[in-house]
């Protein structure tokens, strides 16, 4: 069952979709774009804690780093004044 | 196969997360590299605990599981991800002082006005740096002013 050809397959697909995430969000010119590559990225370490038998660390992280997370820069974006600039190299100059 | 893909990723999301901790120029994207490699370390440590072939560790009545997975690794795992929650809302706190004190986010901005603030608070004459030279220089006159001011 460990072994099957469903787990490598998923574990494929959530590994590519993380790395994908990871890297659109540090190279994105967005920060809004950012930070919800930040949240897929979450998302996919929550379904790979569950395919790893570690369900109550799925939920934690489900919880937390889905929701409170992404609650907490969505917060800080606003703070931060960060949501509306297109570079990061523009956004220095207000 | 299934292991190597997965600590692939682990290591590669850690190497990611650093990488973007050490080359952003803004600060906002040294936070998300931060979180990024916090991720990495996460996973890294389940896969440790992780034994190929056994169920969860969970015992219900009268079913004991022949072999589980390790509970330690996911418990330590557990505690990281709330700590992990802190460590960005303290740095988020961080960034908003430091927006409100120094008025960007670019790293060269923020490090050039805190030395400035330093060198007031000691009493050091200001233009020291390599970058703007006292007095009228040959070379460098013209190409970059003393710093930038509020």
């Amino acid at each position: 069952m460990d072994g099957s050809l469903f787990m490598i397959l998923a574990a494929l697909l959530l590994v590519v979709v993380m790395l994908t995430a990871a890297l659109a969000a540090l190279l994105s010119e967005s920060h809004l774009v950012a930070v919800v590559s930040l949240s897929i990225l979450s998302l996919g370490l929550t379904l790979l804690f569950v395919l790893l038998r570690a369900p109550d660390v799925a939920m934690t992280e489900g919880v937390v780093g889905v929701g409170l997370s992404s609650l907490i820069f969505a917060l800080a974006l606003k703070r931060l004044r960060l949501y509306r600039s297109s570079t990061p190299a523009e956004s220095c100059d207000e | 196969m299934l292991a190597a893909i997965l600590y692939v990723g682990a290591v590669s999301l850690l190497v990611i997360g650093l990488a973007g901790m050490l080359l952003s120029s803004h600060l906002f994207r040294m936070l998300l590299g931060l979180v990024i490699a916090e991720a990495g370390a996460n996973l890294l440590l389940v896969l440790a605990g992780y034994r190929w072939e056994s169920a969860a560790p969970i015992w219900e009545s009268g079913a004991y599981p022949q072999l589980m997975v390790d509970p330690v690794p996911q418990a330590m795992v557990l505690t990281a991800i709330v700590i992990g929650v802190g460590i960005q809302a303290l740095a988020i706190a961080l960034l908003v002082r430091i927006r409100q004190q120094t008025g960007s986010l670019q790293r060269d901005i923020v490090r050039e006005q805190l030395e400035q603030d330093l060198d007031l608070e000691l009493g050091v004459k200001l233009p020291s740096s390599m970058h703007a030279p006292s007095g009228e220089g040959p070379l460098l006159s013209g190409t970059r002013g003393a710093g930038n001011e509020q």
